[in-house]
């Protein structure tokens, strides 16, 4: 399938700053492209370059196979979603909706038809005639979609729409967005600092810092292989562990060493890779770390492990140790019998685990 | 109820203290307002009132007094008969003429206003402080800088001493302070709408028509009462780009106060100064509301 966006060799600068660098991102029609990153990572610029709001320094953009360089972003074939949603304040609902169609010279039967099928897909039928400044912020928010969706684009662009509503109203609404990308299967680029929104909406993530892609891939992809200790750290709450720790290859093993404070090295073993460095930082997700006897696996390793501090969250307890002079998180099952100032034996999951290197960051297996 | 077993007595007598004290207060604050209200009416009560009497009773009577008998022959003099000059038509075609400099005058720098306003605001381009500057610069130009070169300019185009020469000559002298207005104004108005409208389709007029200026009533409401007066009671270009025809009515007025012969008609003075304030008095009255508005807006999220 020939890609619905096709992003070559882009650079954008600012004079003499350069704000993206190199980036190379293709997605299919149906994809669902979320960019994340940290602010100033120049995720919502990227779009902006999408939208053909801001013009690109180098590089090509293609959408549906057209080259758009020289597009206004109004023949783009795009909609966009924005932070601060963007309704024209003076306007009803209605015709916030069927602006665009208006501008285009779009019939008006036409324009009352999709109008009608937008409003009663997004449920804000009744809300037509008010004006933007007597609606609540999730309304509003649905306005905005709502002028978006009516344009049936070839692709949407969603620039960090949740991040203006409440914790609550966020995750409803997350889950609306998911719902409306499974209905109408349209391509979707959206950009939001927040990981658990990328986790949860993606079909493809691309995580970004200081103007360069760190990681293009699936959600599961990003969560369990990140390509560098940024990614690793970026993604997932609580944040991966990553412990300092000394190779020393042993036979066909390779033993792996984490310094203690006022104890004895914690000594876990690894076959896989047979190339690892002698020093490397190793990663492991908190819920690789579990209680002993309540994990399974090819190659899961006991030790004891001093705890200094239990933080119940409800679903599950967190225990933190120090290991390798790093607070390591474990997540635990809520019943678990952990005290802190107390030892308990903890299981790692070496199958999960992620080698980086310490001075590149980079991924080692 | 064991609350109350806390107050002391003392300190229910001192909170009565305190309350007299900012009684008295208030009211020295209305005695103070009322006296510096009356100071400044007291000129237009003068000026209304001399303007009812007749000369007799002027030379009689005293200048607060209320008048004996009231007239309006004044009045009618100023309005149809009164002499300018050598001719005596009142202030009649003046009135006139400074309508027909104030109101296209007003409306063509309002218009500019805010589509320079609009451009400095939300469509950023290289230059645009610079050029903004230069603009607010033009705000501080003494008019009377400016009267030679402008009486040059006029004569090149053919508009010396015409009413349109006039109009242009408002027109460029107001665009400084219209932009300034438009700018502050729509510099507080998101830029992502005007993105969301572009990527609707929109261009560039059709951004300001539907979506701007519907914002835009309190800004044009300040625009115009500030462009209005200003015109309205010019007096330097209107007497140094007009010729007999031509003249706004300040410097009919001046020339009525000016040119009497023998007696000097203090009734038809006053009666013609009102007149030719009455339409600046009228438009602060009408949109006023707006003014104060207007001077607040942006403050508030809209």
């Amino acid at each position: 399938m020939a890609p619905i966006l096709d992003i070559r060799n882009l650079r954008k600068s600012y004079g003499a700053t350069e704000i993206l660098h190199d980036i190379n991102v293709a997605i299919e029609p149906g994809d669902f492209l979320v960019l994340v990153g940290p602010s100033g990572c120049g995720k919502s610029t990227l779009l902006n370059c999408i939208a053909g709001l801001e013009p690109i320094t180098s590089g090509t953009i293609d959408i549906a196979g057209r080259d758009m360089t020289d597009v206004s972003p109004k023949d783009r074939d795009i909609a966009m979603v924005f932070q601060s949603y963007a309704l024209y304040p003076t306007m009803t609902v209605a015709k916030n909706i069927t602006f665009g169609m208006k501008v285009r010279g779009v019939d008006q039967a036409t324009q009352e038809q999709k109008l009608s099928e937008v409003a009663e897909l997004l449920q804000i039928t009744p809300l037509l005639q008010r004006k933007p400044g007597q609606l609540s912020g999730g309304q509003r928010q649905r306005v905005a979609m709502g002028r978006a969706l009516v344009r049936d684009p070839a692709l949407f662009l969603f620039d960090e729409p949740l991040s203006n509503l409440d914790a609550k109203l966020r995750v409803e609404m997350r889950t609306e967005i998911k719902k409306l990308h499974q209905t109408l299967n349209a391509s979707i680029v959206y950009v939001t600092h927040d990981q658990i929104e990328a986790m949860t909406l993606a079909t493809k993530i691309v995580v970004m810092k200081g103007g360069v892609i760190q990681q293009i891939g699936t959600p599961a992809e990003i969560y369990n292989q990140p390509a560098n200790l940024f990614v690793a750290d970026f993604m997932g709450s609580p944040a991966m562990n990553l412990i300092p720790a000394k190779v020393r290859r042993d036979g066909s093993a390779n033993r792996i060493e984490i310094a203690r404070a006022g104890a004895a090295p914690l000594v876990l073993e690894d076959s896989r890779p047979a190339d690892l460095p002698a020093d490397v930082i190793l990663g492991l997700r908190p819920e690789d770390i579990a209680e002993a006897g309540f994990r399974a696996g090819s190659n899961v390793q006991e030790a004891q492990c001093h705890i200094d501090m239990v933080e119940p969250a409800g679903a599950d307890t967190y225990v933190v140790s120090e290991l390798g002079g790093k607070q390591v998180t474990a997540r635990l099952h809520a019943e678990t019998s952990a005290r802190a100032g107390q030892s308990m034996t903890l299981a790692f999951d070496l199958g999960k685990v992620s080698y980086f290197a310490p001075e590149s960051g980079q991924r080692l297996n | 109820m064991t609350d109350l077993a806390y107050v002391s007595p003392r300190a229910g007598s001192r909170s009565t203290g305190q309350r007299l004290g900012r009684i008295a207060l208030r009211w020295l604050l209305y005695l103070v307002l009322t006296l510096f209200a009356l100071w400044f009416l007291m000129p237009l009560f003068v000026m209304l009132t001399t303007s009812l009497k007749s000369l007799d009773e002027i030379r009689t009577g005293s200048l607060i007094a209320l008048p004996r008998e009231v007239t309006f022959e004044p009045w009618l003099t100023a309005w149809g008969s009164a002499c300018t000059g050598i001719q005596c038509e009142g202030l009649k075609p003046y009135l006139l003429n400074s309508l027909l400099i104030a109101i296209p005058g007003v409306a063509l720098s309002t218009a500019l206003g805010a589509i320079n306003g609009y451009v400095f605001a939300q469509w950023r381009f290289r230059g645009a402080n610079l050029l903004f500057s230069l603009l607010l610069f033009g705000c501080f130009i003494p008019f009377q800088v400016v009267l030679l070169p402008m009486a040059r300019m006029l004569g090149l185009m053919g508009l010396a001493g015409t009413i349109p020469g006039l109009i242009l000559v408002h027109t460029v002298y107001g665009i400084g302070f219209t932009t300034l207005f438009f700018r502050n104004y729509y510099v507080t108005i998101p830029q992502e709408l005007v993105r969301a409208a572009k990527i609707d389709g929109a261009g560039f007029f059709r951004i300001f028509w539907s979506i701007f200026l519907p914002l835009s009533l309190p800004i044009v409401v300040v625009t115009v009462i500030w462009q209005f007066t200003q015109i309205w009671n010019d007096f330097l270009f209107g007497v140094s780009f007009s010729q007999a025809g031509t003249q706004p009515v300040t410097v009919a007025l001046n020339n009525i106060v000016n040119s009497t012969t023998g007696v000097k008609a203090y009734n038809v003075d006053m009666a013609a100064a009102i007149l030719a304030a009455l339409p600046t008095l009228l438009v602060y009255v009408v949109a006023g509301k707006y003014f104060i508005r207007g001077l607040t807006a942006g403050s508030v999220k809209g």
